[in-house]
């Protein structure tokens, strides 16, 4: 019979919480509805498409090639990173600079990113810190796969 | 004429409203279930289609309605296809009886809200109630498949043991209304002044669980279980069909609380009969009352369903058998020595 009572309070204190929750959520709702966002209370759903989460500074997103003074690439085709590559999904071809300063730089530099695991070891490896993945860009979702392979004018462009 | 006008063309018009507000009360309920569990659980509902998601429901009927109806090869062709129907019709039917307001006067003719006044309404609704869990049974018996099965057989036993303990419990009520019918039930807790629930809250209290149980609702959901028998009764069930098992489960949710509305609380009546400077509430329209009466019973059941887990298939048992039964037994016999011992 005691027992019995017991699982009874234990009910009501249930609903108790239930609806504690549920005023507390429909209230911060209703503000968020008329222009007042309080983050910490209420549900914290992010509404993908029109609310986005902020990226954190060290977040590894879509790379770059960052360009000189002069606009050229800074890359000078030392092929570290793709060397350093575990997926291996950089591919460099490299050709004589004008320059004898510089003496080397990329005819091609292609990044497959239907490979890329954006593990950022690229960006580690580069001397030259011609490539960085801080463009805070990951929707890189294509209809093909095409689309997914940069060439170096597209990494370059990124960049402007 | 005016028997045309009286016999045909009203009860028409007043079938149409009721239909249509069961409908739209329904489509309703399923958004504002489904935004109130979110809320609960600290999520957000569905939100996207219409304002706040409230097209949600109308999409999913558009949705359901426009399916291919998938009949499985193995099933009782003709009872798997009538068992909806019988869910459906029999939820829908017992509304005629619920009194939804007082007369009212339209055009010097006198309107009585309600399709009909049986004078053994209460009967009636208990009737067909039971006849409305052979939808489920049979349902689950046509489609030939485990899950189904076992979730009849789960309705069937739950059907015994909650429905013995619904009637006697309004046994009680019975003795102050001395009628079956409902409009007259209403009309007593008018004259005594007080709404039943206040004389018999155990009564009320066995009633309210043991409506819930009927429902199918959680935490007595033991036909659906959705997470051990796959969706019970409905699991061969898709498009169409599973609409109308879908829009009676809701419909007997709505008629549950009109039913506890009138059987304990007063119906249409405001609160505090007694209390003199509330007078000005009589100037709110007694559809009102009932309609809000009834909402906060609907509001109960969801928060029931928000809150606690589904019983075990021998508690739930346990709870109807060596609980319920024995209360409501204890309480027509009280209640009945002192109706006796005042008059």
């Amino acid at each position: 019979m005691i027992k019995s009572l017991v699982f009874l309070l234990e009910f009501l204190k249930g609903l108790w919480i239930t609806a504690k929750h549920f005023w507390i959520n429909i209230f911060f709702n209703f503000l968020k509805l008329i222009g007042f966002n309080i983050r910490d209370r209420g549900s914290v759903t992010i509404q993908y498409p029109e609310e986005k989460k902020e990226i954190a500074r060290r977040h590894r997103s879509l790379h770059r090639i960052l360009t000189r003074e002069d606009g050229s690439p800074r890359c000078v085709a030392c092929m570290l990173c793709m060397t350093v590559c575990p997926s291996e999904c950089i591919y460099i071809e490299a050709e004589e600079d004008p320059n004898p300063e510089i003496q080397k730089r990329p005819s091609k530099f292609i990044i497959d990113l239907s490979r890329c695991c954006f593990c950022g070891f690229c960006v580690e490896a580069c001397p030259e810190d011609a490539l960085r993945m801080d463009t805070n860009i990951v929707e890189l979702g294509e209809y093909n796969r095409e689309k997914l392979i940069y060439d170096l004018n597209r990494l370059v462009r990124i960049s402007k | 004429m005016s028997i045309f006008i009286d016999f045909v063309l009203i009860p028409i018009i007043k079938i149409l409203v009721i239909v249509t507000f069961v409908f739209v009360s329904v489509l309703i309920l399923i958004w504002i279930e489904r935004r109130f569990q979110g809320f609960v659980q600290s999520r957000l509902g569905p939100n996207r289609v219409g304002p706040q998601g409230i097209l949600q429901s109308v999409a999913d009927a558009i949705k359901l309605l426009t399916k291919e109806d998938v009949i499985p090869n193995q099933v009782d062709r003709f009872i798997f296809n009538i068992s909806p129907i019988i869910a459906f019709v029999t939820a829908l039917v017992v509304f005629a009886l619920i009194p939804f307001g007082a007369e009212l006067n339209i055009f010097g003719r006198k309107i009585t809200l309600y399709l009909a006044d049986l004078n053994i309404g209460l009967l009636f609704i208990i009737g067909f109630n039971s006849i409305g869990v052979f939808g489920i049974i049979l349902g689950g018996w046509a489609a030939k498949s485990k899950y189904p099965l076992l979730g009849s057989l789960r309705s069937a036993s739950q059907m015994i043991s909650y429905e013995v303990a619904l009637i006697m419990s309004l046994v009680s009520v019975l003795f102050f209304s001395r009628s079956l019918s409902l409009v007259e039930i209403v009309k007593a807790q008018q004259e005594m002044k007080v709404w039943f629930a206040f004389i018999q809250p155990l009564a009320f209290f066995i009633f309210f669980i043991a409506g819930v149980a009927e429902s199918n609702r959680l935490p007595f959901d033991l036909p659906e279980a959705e997470s051990e028998l796959v969706g019970g009764f409905h699991t061969e069930y898709s498009g169409m069909k599973f609409a109308f098992y879908f829009v009676a489960e809701f419909a007997h949710v709505i008629f549950f609380s009109a039913l506890v509305t009138v059987l304990f609380f007063g119906g249409w009546l405001r609160p505090f009969p007694n209390v003199d400077w509330l007078n000005f509430l009589d100037y709110i329209p007694p559809v009102f009352w009932f309609l809000g009466k009834l909402a906060f019973f609907v509001f109960i059941f969801m928060w029931i369903r928000a809150t606690w887990p589904r019983y075990r298939y021998d508690q739930l048992e346990m709870i109807s058998w060596k609980w319920l039964i024995p209360l409501a037994l204890v309480n027509i016999f009280i209640t009945g020595l002192i109706v006796i011992l005042v008059k």
